[in-house]
């Protein structure tokens, strides 16, 4: 179980002096690269021994040619030690806790040996840190006063030493340790006090954090590109280094001539800051080097770091092949298991077959077609013929073409590139990628256009919709991952979601309205109405008349449902439109036809809604799957979408303004009721402003009165509500919506047509703004319902300009959440994957991770298949007892 | 200091410590060596309610929203100081 090889340590260490003047294969002393002849000057940063970037030259070290020569160091002798930034804090921490005189570790034996668990593993165990040791303390084997060491961004230390002068009083004076003083100090620290402080002496001695030689990297690490003009542009490393040497070579000339103590100095700040930036160039308290034209410099770390650094960007990051983008748009006509795939993108991509004795003839046909199929509904052609030794021939169109030609040399054992055809088996994707229904294999179908079309219903795992969105497609290149793909990750195989065991793919909004337009109450059809309805569905014979009036036959809307189902489904439930009245009349006749009863397939009462059919609900979708299995799903899926478009055609469904009408009595009404919240509210108000308000059990008065107000209007928003939804009713297009749960809700009607009621921040009125007052509109003190944000007109008769402005502060807070919520889940989201990405379930039903580690003893501690669970239990008692009984249970 | 035994709280599992016997049948059905079992810290009041050393297995039955009842083992390891 465990895996082959296991990593027993990793040591991380220092480079040092030495180290680094042994990699050296060149000096580098001039700060120039290329001559005027474009030749690189000897012992400069282009020094051919630091290996080659023009393709023909020799490496003059390794003689090999570009491409196979790795590049090799050179190195820089700086005039003066200079801190490397990278190691700052371990610096400092090394400067606090060892003698400044003698470089002891500041503790004696007695202390070692209580904050050290060394013990007899010296790499488990705990070191010894800066908050171990006091500040200031003496130096317990020379005795030496320590002062406390300030380290000042980005490179400067600086130790404050207290002095007490004649007067007994103590003196502070700044000393600035420079680069030089720091390395000597470190030099001092004994290899033993470094085992302690968890350092490998052998490996990283802390003099090393100080730099005296500067390695220089190959070439190859930062070539020189040639522009179009001829002019070479130079590596932003380059550019640096080029820097660094300057401001070296000028600071071994001034110290050499025995320049004045001030100019060292600022030579030698100088050269700390361009070693600083050509290391790191987002230090923080350091201007970053720039470009000439401003930009800053990418330098080491920049290249590492990131999201398009070296490690997120080039190592983590994968291109591929075979893949192609572009926009999406719906095509109710498709299955929800096929993806309508452009003409110039599946000429473009490809499958590879190799010929044999039984299709050979196939295969010259698609040769001789060549690579420009003309329509959607033509044979498929080939881009690319694959000969046995491994020659690839690209096939051309056109009189001056090699198609036939090729055509006649070809024999088995040859392949041939085909390009895509009706069936072929893709991947299909949309970012982000967070569930594992957002890759799911569908089969194409070539079309016009620029697009790939789907199935509308197919876009809940996906989260797509149609306002631009781009999907990417993937071909699939073998045969197993063909197999794979058709079993595993099909669209009919991921209609159950492993999140809460039941269908994610369903109806969307159109669906459940027609489909609720259709089956709600009894209606009846004429066999043409009828056949119109069930014209594009896999109807494959008309079922037996409901009832025959005059002769003539007539079938109801619940046959036409029923011819969708299997025979052999048998359901009892409550559907969305369900109103919870007090007594249910269940089994016979709910007033609202809210009681679904499903027997033999056949829909005797209800209405079919949200709950039946709607995407992430999907009640009936979840019985056909355990009854019939995905395939017979899917076929579900693609009827009733078909059926319920179909349905919603039947009389046509639309919304407009004046759809949000009421009755002169209703306006009476409305106007009556909001008068007299707002009337209530104020008196209320006068009897907080008397102080009589009796306040509530742990409760200020102004927080009762706060409660009471919001409640009270509230209650009369929801008033308004109610006398607008008595006087719009199942003809109103927006009522049907919010009833069968396909769009809305009855508050959104409300809103429309009666009040929208009060705006909150934080789940209070509004009440910030200016001094005591939301806006110079009000009084000071004002604690009016319109005062704090309640809007009593809809959105049909507009807000008032303060009403507006409060609508705007509610509507914000919103935004703001959503922002948030948004950013907060997906880094949650990526920690959650990184962690978990390894983990799988064993064929002993452990969870464990790579090396065989057990995190879980058993899946889920029930070992059972969320996708394939009862909406999270194990079996469905209640579909099994209905299926049986074919009764409610 | 309180003496409050953390294992007659409702809310901690039963932590049981595993006979030598046991821990060898449970590594073989796993076919694990203890390297491979979840750990807990020598430091973990409930191990320490129980008086576990480092190197036994604990056996924890907890209750579980999916299986009732659920059983894990966990290995006793120091806890590295800090």
């Amino acid at each position: 179980m465990s895996s082959p090889k296991r990593i027993g340590k990793i040591e991380f260490g220092l480079l040092s002096p030495k180290a680094i003047r042994d990699m050296s294969v060149c000096k580098v002393i001039w700060p120039d690269t290329y001559d005027d002849d474009g030749f690189p000057y000897p012992k400069g940063l282009m020094d051919p021994n630091l290996g080659v970037i023009d393709p023909g030259l020799r490496c003059k070290t390794c003689g090999q040619k570009q491409g196979d020569c790795p590049g090799h160091f050179g190195h820089i002798d700086l005039a003066k030690p200079v801190i490397h930034v990278g190691y700052t804090r371990l610096i400092r921490k090394l400067l606090r806790v060892t003698c400044r005189k003698c470089g002891r570790l500041l503790l004696d034996l007695d202390e070692i040996e209580r904050f050290s668990a060394l013990e007899d593993d010296p790499y488990s165990a705990e070191t010894i840190g800066e908050k171990d040791i006091k500040k200031e303390r003496v130096c317990p084997y020379c005795g030496d006063q320590q002062f406390k060491i300030n380290f000042e961004k980005p490179t400067s230390f600086v130790e404050i030493v207290t002095e007490t002068g004649k007067d007994d009083m103590a003196h502070k004076t700044e000393h600035k340790l420079t680069s030089a003083d720091i390395r000597e100090r470190l030099e001092m620290i004994a290899d033993g006090d470094l085992c302690l402080l968890g350092i490998d002496p052998t490996v990283a001695r802390p003099e090393w954090t100080i730099l005296t030689v500067l390695p220089v990297p190959p070439v190859t690490v930062r070539p020189s590109i040639i522009l179009e003009n001829g002019q070479r542009s130079e590596d932003d490393l380059t550019h640096k280094l080029v820097d660094i040497i300057r401001i070296n070579q000028r600071f071994k000339e001034n110290q050499d001539a025995g320049a004045p103590q001030l100019i060292i100095e600022d030579l030698w700040e100088l050269l700390q800051y361009h070693v600083t930036t050509y290391l790191d160039n987002e230090v923080a308290g350091c201007p970053p080097a720039r470009h000439r034209s401003g930009r800053p410099l990418k330098t080491l770390s920049q290249r590492l770091k990131g999201k398009d650094g070296r490690f997120r960007g080039s190592l983590s990051g994968k291109r591929v092949n075979f893949s192609a983008r572009t926009v999406i748009s719906p095509d109710p006509n498709l299955s929800i298991g096929e993806v309508g795939v452009p003409l110039d993108i599946v000429n473009e991509m490809s499958v590879p077959v190799r010929a044999t004795k039984q299709n050979i003839e196939d295969i010259r046909s698609m040769i001789r077609i060549g690579p420009n199929r003309p329509t959607p509904r033509h044979p498929c052609g080939a881009n690319y013929v694959n000969r046995p030794d491994g020659r690839r021939i690209r096939l051309i169109a056109g009189p001056e073409g090699n198609c036939d030609a090729v055509a006649e040399m070809i024999e088995p054992g040859w392949g041939i590139d085909r390009q895509l055809r009706d069936g072929d088996i893709v991947l299909f994707n949309r970012q982000p990628s967070l569930h594992r229904m957002s890759i799911m294999s569908h089969r194409i179908k070539v079309m016009n256009g620029r697009t790939f079309r789907l199935n509308p219903a197919v876009c809940p795992p996906y989260n797509a919709d149609f306002d631009g969105d781009e999907m990417n497609l993937h071909v699939l290149q073998t045969e197993e991952s063909r197999a794979e793909a058709e079993l595993l990750i099909a669209v009919q195989e991921n209609i159950l979601s492993p999140r809460f065991g039941g269908p994610i793919i369903g109806g969307l909004h159109d669906h459940i309205s027609g489909i609720f337009l259709l089956t709600n109450q009894m209606k009846w059809y004429s066999k043409s109405q009828f056949l119109y309805l069930l014209k594009y569905t896999n109807l494959e014979h008309l079922p037996e008349p409901g009832k025959i009036e005059d002769n003539v036959p007539y079938w109801n809307n619940k046959q036409a449902f029923s011819v969708i189902l299997p025979e052999d489904i048998n359901m009892f439930y409550k559907a969305t439109c369900c109103r919870n009245c007090d007594v249910c009349t269940k089994d016979t006749h709910c007033p609202h036809d809210a009681y679904v009863r499903i027997v033999d397939g056949r829909l005797l009462s209800g209405t079919i809604d949200k709950k039946s059919v709607g995407a992430m609900d999907g009640a009936i979708l979840n019985r056909i799957i355990r009854l019939h299995g995905v395939r017979r799903a899917r076929d579900y899926i693609d009827d009733l979408t078909k059926l319920s478009i179909r349905a919603i055609m039947l009389n046509g469904f639309s919304y407009g303004i004046n759809d949000t009408d009421l009755g002169k009595e209703e306006y009476k009404q409305i106007r009556d009721v909001l008068d007299k919240a707002e009337a209530d509210v104020a008196q209320r108000i006068s009897i907080y402003g008397q102080g009589h308000l009796e306040p509530m059990p742990g409760r200020t008065q102004e927080e009762t009165l706060e409660m009471q107000v919001m409640k009270e209007l509230g209650k009369a928003r929801d008033r308004t509500g109610e006398i607008a939804s008595r006087h719009l009713g199942f003809e109103n297009s927006a009522v049907v919506m919010a009833v069968s749960g396909a769009r809305g809700s009855m508050l959104n009607m409300a809103q429309m047509a009666g009040c929208i009621g009060q705006q909150a921040v934080r789940g209070e009125r509004i009440v910030r703004g200016y001094e005591d007052r939301t806006l110079p509109h009000f009084k000071r003190g004002d604690k009016g319902s319109d005062a704090h944000g309640f809007v009593r007109n809809s959105y049909k008769s507009g807000l008032t300009p303060t009403e507006f402005f409060f609508h705007a502060i509610g509507g914000r807070e919103g935004l703001v959440d959503t922002a948030v919520r948004t950013s907060q889940s997906g880094y949650l989201q990526r920690r959650m994957i990184n962690a978990l990405q390894d983990l799988k379930v064993a064929y002993d039903g452990t969870v464990r991770s790579t090396g065989g580690k057990i995190i879980q003893f058993k899946y889920g501690e029930d070992g059972t298949d969320p996708a394939k669970s009862a909406s999270g239990l194990p079996v469905d008692v209640k579909g099994i007892a209905e299926s049986v009984l074919k009764e409610a249970v | 200091m309180t003496r409050l035994n953390v294992l007659l709280h409702e809310m901690v599992p039963i932590h049981q410590i595993m006979t030598q016997e046991e821990v060898a049948s449970l590594l073989a059905d796993y076919d694990i060596i203890e390297e491979h079992l979840p750990k807990m810290y020598h430091d973990d009041p409930a191990v320490k309610a129980c008086g576990a050393k480092p190197g036994m297995v604990i056996r924890i039955t907890r209750k579980s929203q999916t299986a009732g009842e659920a059983t894990s083992y966990r290995l006793v390891v120091r806890q590295p100081k800090k």
